[in-house]
């Protein structure tokens, strides 16, 4: 006799197969991987260091990539060389020189940089040879090229979302897994926590937050600490909903039937409670971590957050806080552009999540 | 009602003066304070200075200090700003006018516009306007606000037309009380958009839901069935109901408003409470922090205490006791 083999999907499952039904979702998440992706691997795929600069390219446009030489003829990818000049009101013109032109040569040699952190290499995907400039999306004020900028600085404004969402459900679980399992004067003593940082309005509690360190702090250091300080904020939120449903969960049976075994109090919220809450989570999770993507943009765009000659993508964006400026040199605009299209991307996700886990799953509404 | 307004009140006062702690924590552990720069200037004399320190318990322990700024506070004096020269009070009020005419506006034109939308989205739900109108709402709930005023204010730099951030012109003391109404008007305008635009596509959304949710009720079916014209259904019967429930986000928009729009104020240059608690953080001008942050608070509090004092009022089955 053999058994009949059933295959049977767990609910998560399930929702994973309607989830991945939804094209649009799908392709958002596509569209993540590959930033996500190009952020890793800044190092190769941009073909200079993001503090690679030439003041002789100064907002320089977007160079024209030539496929027929100036003889006619079809020819490996190329750029001429840029050359600036300034025209009766002192403004900037570039204009190509036919005369010197450089192809864009794969794997070439450039600046060095580690390789995952670690494996130092000075290898990049394209590139041209050292006297030309190459700049896809053209160049910052100082000659820095914005595409190389902008994969530098995806790295900075892609992790700190997810850094920060990490570190804030961990505690905002497990504060309000206790505090709805606890209940009497511990919930009340974290409930009246969570009320005080929710009663202070987010950006200013981020201000005076950032205030209290010194202004002059490295950038690995600045990174840290704007985690610790969306996390600081984001996690009573958070713990509010989850002590809700731990307050309800810990009525079951299935809870009453592990206290009867003595399981541990902190075993019973790991294993029977907050597993319970977890596609309210997830949903929240993925819709949070644009919030945390803009509030990093916003401090640096401030210059409170990630200082020169580091990039991120808010850091890029101040230079469009000049606006005349935008008018010479429109690119600047771009990391505006890339952290719209994360934030959609998260939103859609989300969204999408959302119907697949539970459709009568409320969120509080965007306001 | 009067006993549950008075609860939640007594329950904000200790979170008002936790805020007020915490702030004065994050601010002294910070190495420095305002008088630093001013040491550094050979015009003012250490004289003036250790009068100063003085004068404002700088010299003295800091639980001390804090106290300090506690019983003045109690007294309706918010300290002294040593960057702007002036009472803290005098700055903050002006401010928060400021602050308060840019959240009207936002809230006026999120109002007449999104309940507006949210019903032609219900009435003709599936068809060409409601989808493209849905789109557009989530654009624009993705678009990062302070992304949005740099394009705008680009707009407004290219073409004319509009201010570069401000509130009133160089010429405004010259002007009618017409011309400066105007005036401030135009300025508003940048600001108002990117603020709304967010809150826009949410309210919309939502007063799209109540309705198709009364729409599907019994009553609406009732009133169809006793052959009522369509238009009569819908703005007698439904729109009535599905309005109720949107009062609550009235007050919770407000205190959005009111203490949210922040970072908007200080790209577009407004002076309202934003952009001095970023002049005060970045001068360490202590009590104005201070009285900033706690007027950020205070704030969101009165809404949300708003919020819910008009959901019992429009709703007889919530009752707080």
């Amino acid at each position: 006799m053999t058994r009949m083999k059933t295959k049977s999907k767990s609910q998560f499952q399930m929702a994973m197969a309607t989830f991945r039904k939804n094209r649009l979702a799908m392709f958002c998440f596509g569209v993540l991987m590959i930033l996500y992706f190009s952020a890793i691997f800044a190092g190769f795929l941009s073909p200079y260091s993001y503090d690679n600069e030439n003041r002789n390219y100064s907002y320089c446009p977007p160079m024209k990539i030539h496929v027929v030489s100036s003889q006619g003829k079809l020819a490996w990818p190329y750029v001429n060389k840029m050359t600036l000049s300034f025209d009766q009101f002192h403004k900037r013109v570039y204009t190509e020189d036919v005369s010197e032109s450089f192809s864009i040569k794969l794997f070439v040699k450039g600046d060095q940089y580690k390789i995952l952190g670690m494996i130092p290499s000075s290898y990049h995907l394209f590139g041209v040879k050292s006297p030309g400039r190459l700049h896809l999306w053209g160049a910052d004020s100082r000659g820095r090229d914005l595409f190389s900028r902008l994969l530098w600085g995806a790295r900075i404004s892609l992790s700190i979302g997810l850094v920060g969402v990490a570190i804030s459900f961990f505690f905002g679980l497990l504060i309000g897994g206790i505090s709805g399992y606890y209940g009497g004067k511990i919930d009340n003593l974290i409930m009246r926590m969570c009320e005080m940082i929710m009663m202070i309005p987010g950006f200013y509690l981020m201000l005076a937050l950032r205030a209290a360190f010194p202004p002059n702090l490295n950038s690995l250091q600045v990174y840290l600490l704007m985690i610790v300080i969306f996390s600081f904020i984001g996690w009573a939120s958070l713990a509010r909903v989850i002590r809700g449903m731990a307050i309800s969960l810990k009525q079951r049976d299935y809870v009453l039937a592990a206290k009867a075994i003595g399981l541990s109090d902190i075993k019973i919220i790991k294993n029977h409670i907050l597993p319970h809450t977890i596609s309210y989570s997830i949903v929240a999770i993925m819709l949070s971590i644009p919030g945390y993507i803009m509030g990093e943009s916003a401090l640096s765009l401030l210059g409170l957050g990630i200082q020169d000659p580091y990039a991120s993508w808010g850091n890029l964006l101040s230079e469009a806080m000049g606006i005349i400026q935008i008018r010479f040199a429109p690119w600047i605009l771009l990391p505006g552009f890339f952290i719209f299209l994360t934030v959609i991307c998260f939103n859609i996700i989300g969204d999408a999540l959302r119907d697949a886990l539970d459709p009568t799953l409320k969120m509080e509404g965007q306001l | 009602m009067f006993k549950y307004v008075l609860k939640r009140i007594l329950i904000a006062i200790p979170l008002l003066f936790g805020i007020s702690l915490l702030t004065f924590i994050l601010i002294q552990i910070t190495p420095g304070n305002f008088f630093d720069t001013l040491k550094l200037d050979p015009q003012v004399s250490p004289q003036t200075i250790a009068h100063y320190e003085k004068l404002y318990y700088l010299d003295k322990p800091l639980l001390q200090q804090y106290l300090h700024w506690l019983k003045n506070l109690l007294h309706f004096n918010l300290g002294y700003s040593f960057y702007y020269n002036a009472p803290v009070s005098e700055i903050i009020s002006s401010r928060l006018f400021n602050t308060f005419i840019l959240a009207l506006s936002a809230m006026l034109a999120t109002w007449l516009i999104a309940i507006p939308l949210g019903i032609v989205m219900a009435v003709r739900r599936n068809r060409f306007i409601d989808k493209f109108l849905s789109i557009i709402s989530f654009i624009s709930l993705s678009v990062p606000s302070f992304f949005l005023a740099i394009i705008l204010l680009y707009f407004a730099s290219k073409f004319g037309g509009l201010p570069l951030g401000g509130m009133q012109s160089a010429n405004f003391d010259q002007m009618s009380f017409v011309g400066k109404f105007l005036d401030v008007a135009r300025h508003l305008v940048i600001p108002t958009v990117v603020i709304s635009i967010g809150s826009i596509a949410g309210l919309q959304r939502i007063m799209r839901g109540n309705l198709l949710e009364v729409l599907r009720k019994q009553y609406i079916l009732a009133a169809r069935a006793k052959g009522l014209p369509e238009s009569r259904v819908i703005y007698k019967h439904a729109l009535r109901n599905a309005i109720n429930p949107l009062v609550t986000i009235f007050g919770y928009h407000l205190s959005g408003l009111l203490s949210g729009a922040a970072l908007i104020e200080i790209i577009c240059s407004w002076p309202g409470i934003g952009s001095v608690m970023l002049t005060a953080v970045r001068a360490k001008d202590l009590y104005l922090v201070m009285a900033s942050m706690l007027m950020g608070g205070v704030l969101l509090f009165l809404g949300n205490l708003l919020a819910d004092i008009l959901l019992a009022w429009v709703d007889p089955r919530i009752r707080y006791d």
